[in-house]
């Protein structure tokens, strides 16, 4: 039980994806203008990152490793998510409408999403169990959605804020981002000393 | 538009990392040191010229409502290829690298400039471009890299700088020191072609999903 909770946690605060390992840096800057974007693209990869590791985990373990096709993750990988971000939009539309209505205009964004992709590669990577990959997954998503929702609010502020002309726009936004990224240096070594 | 100039074009005026803002998570994660940031440039320069080149001349084959599927297959064929000969051949390189190779899939670049400029022009010129545009990927994270390892290093190509590899400035090779660096960068290129190329909002343009963003956004808007 404390391993899950220890990859849980690093998930969210130590390796956040978007803001030390650098996955998922375009709908960061992208998507985070307003509060009620950013959530919901959040929940949707959330989703995804669940799924996709339920499905892509198997899919390695069972099937290409034991045919020693292991050189074909990466395709298959990318497939097996496209085709699943379809999949789930289809099915939202047909059953759930009131969750596609809300998750909907996301979902294709999600396909070319490194962070997806990123995670279910690393979960292989990594050595994980299934319940583990699905825990890291989880943390994963909660850490993307973590600093989409304090990024969006850090970017309410400068909308407002008086920027010499080069840098506004990106370049003050990718500033605002590294003092973001900075107040989560602040977690490393934490979760170590805490079950230490 | 004569061969030089559609060159030069992705060196410069529509640089893909600091004009067009595309592929920006590897160049914030490889550009810790120089070398990996060119191990990184020249991986993405040869999978944009393949599937620039196949994507090219398959143009007039491939069905329009499927064609971002079909990129990216022939794209995850090509990083498949590119990632097994750097396992053997580089293998120090595959280590720094690390899991940005396999996702040099999702590299906006690289689907961008298949989706921009491929699925519309000629073999020949399609190659030009690939590696117009693969020399200026390259060009950014070096300058990147080159910034992030002096300052952060103390080291250049890993050769030590007298006086600055004791008074290292270690944030700068951690995260946050790449956003800052990078929001800085882009920031002198604004002030140097004064604005021109200053787009107000992300460069979203250059991005396959561009539309889908867009109307995502407006779609929230109209709900309002």
């Amino acid at each position: 039980m404390t391993k899950f909770i220890i990859i849980m946690l690093s998930a969210v605060f130590i390796n956040n994806y978007v803001l030390s390992r650098f996955l998922g840096i375009c709908p960061f800057l992208g998507v985070s203008k307003k509060l009620n974007q950013a959530v919901g693209m959040s929940v949707a990869v959330i989703f995804v990152m669940l799924i996709a590791t339920a499905v892509t985990w198997p899919i390695q373990i069972y099937l290409l490793d034991p045919n020693s096709l292991g050189y074909l993750q990466t395709i298959v990988f990318i497939l097996v998510i496209a085709a699943l971000v379809q999949l789930v939009e289809i099915i939202l539309k047909r059953y759930i409408p009131s969750l596609h209505k809300s998750l909907g205009v996301y979902l294709p964004l999600i396909t070319t999403n490194c962070a997806v992709l990123g995670v279910t590669i690393l979960n292989i990577d990594e050595g994980y169990t299934f319940a583990e990959a699905m825990v890291n997954s989880l943390g994963s998503g909660v850490g993307f959605l973590l600093a989409m929702v304090m990024f969006s609010g850090v970017r309410s502020k400068i909308e407002g804020a008086d920027v010499p002309k080069a840098f506004q726009g990106l370049p003050i936004t990718l500033v605002a981002a590294s003092i973001t990224s900075l107040s989560f240096l602040g977690f490393s070594g934490v979760i170590e000393n805490l079950f230490a | 538009m004569n061969k030089r100039q559609n060159f030069l074009k992705g060196l410069i005026k529509e640089n893909p990392v600091l004009v067009l803002v595309l592929g920006t998570c590897p160049t914030l994660a490889v550009t810790t040191s120089v070398s990996s940031a060119i191990g990184m440039g020249a991986a993405a320069t040869a999978v944009l010229l393949c599937s620039n080149i196949v994507i090219s001349a398959l143009r007039n084959i491939i069905p329009d409502k499927v064609r971002i599927p079909c990129y990216i297959v022939l794209i995850a064929g090509f990083v498949t290829m590119v990632q097994m000969l750097v396992k053997a051949f580089a293998p120090a390189l595959d280590e720094s690298l690390g899991i940005y190779l396999p996702l040099i899939v999702v590299n906006c670049i690289i689907l961008g400039r298949a989706e921009m400029f491929a699925n519309k022009n000629k073999v020949i010129d399609s190659a030009i471009d690939a590696l117009g545009m693969g020399a200026g990927f390259t060009l950014a994270l070096f300058m990147m890299s080159s910034i992030r390892e002096i300052l952060g290093n103390g080291s250049w190509m890993g050769f030590e700088i007298p006086i600055l590899s004791d008074n290292s400035i270690s944030i700068m090779t951690m995260a946050p020191g790449g956003f800052l660096v990078f929001g800085i960068l882009i920031a002198v290129v604004n002030k140097i072609s004064h604005g021109k190329n200053s787009k107000k909002n992300f460069g979203c343009a250059g991005c396959p999903s561009a539309d889908i963003c867009a109307k995502s956004n407006g779609e929230q808007e109209e709900a309002k």
